[in-house]
């Protein structure tokens, strides 16, 4: 018990290496959870709002949207947030499955966030079938 | 580090669980939209303009599309507050880049009225 008796004002060693420290299946997903967020903040809001207004203008903007998105660079654009969309979506409804006390032991809970992964990386595919 | 527990500091967000569930309602919502989009999408097999613009020109469609892009909206504002929270530690950096984040979100709100109820314009 020596531990508690630890002066609260002495500063504790501590290890944060972040790229050191070996993260098991559950964290990367839930890292890749916040990252894949915030990309669907900064690029996906406003390249969909682009999108909808582009394809919905006229004929002509239709039909330079339709070019832009031809483009190579796009696709990639688009794969990328496609990706982030499906994990952030799988990766929620692990959560809501988990807020309901549904497979939050260690072993299910690794299968689980292994499941998102797996499952985000498969749509992905088919919508990069589905792009080229 | 003894004073942060007497003291208080503006920060955080004092309101959790009403965030907590906002975050899975908003979600729901861009959940059952996203379904719901991508069965048209599917049963058509893919839209030309014409079948696309006659699409929005449903009211229950643009209705619709509203609600998600508002849900999308607030869901993404508590996220990116959370965000700033945990990494922007600074309240002179924090607070201007969180307002930046409203703006930009009340902005797309707008647009997104414009989009769907501006004529095209």
């Amino acid at each position: 018990m020596a531990a508690t008796q630890r002066p609260a004002d002495r500063p504790r060693p501590v290890y944060l290496d972040l790229f050191a420290i070996r993260k098991p299946v559950p964290a990367i997903v839930s890292i890749l959870h916040r990252a894949s967020g915030a990309l669907l903040f900064v690029v996906g809001i406003p390249a969909l709002l682009w999108g909808l207004q582009a394809s919905l203008a006229s004929p002509e903007s239709y039909a330079s949207f339709r070019a832009v998105m031809a483009h190579p660079l796009a696709k990639l654009v688009a794969l990328a947030l496609a990706w982030a969309y499906l994990h952030h979506l799988f990766a929620g409804l692990r959560h809501l499955a988990q807020d309901m006390h549904i497979g939050i032991d260690l072993a299910p809970a690794r299968r689980s966030a292994a499941a998102v992964f797996a499952a985000a990386l498969l749509l992905t595919l088919v919508v990069a079938i589905r792009l080229w | 580090m003894v004073s942060a527990t007497r003291n208080k500091h503006v920060v955080g967000a004092h309101y959790g669980l009403a965030d907590w569930l906002a975050q899975r309602f908003t979600a729901g919502v861009m959940i059952v939209y996203t379904l719901y989009a991508l069965a048209i999408l599917l049963w058509h097999g893919g839209l030309d303009h014409a079948a696309w613009k006659a699409l929005f020109a449903s009211q229950f469609f643009r209705v619709a599309t509203f609600l998600f892009v508002l849900a999308l909206i607030y869901h993404a504002w508590i996220g990116m507050r959370n965000i700033t929270m945990d990494y922007v530690k600074p309240l002179a950096i924090r607070l201007p880049l969180q307002g930046a984040i409203i703006a930009a979100l009340v902005a797309y709100a707008g647009w997104t009225i414009g989009i769907l109820w501006g004529g095209g314009r």
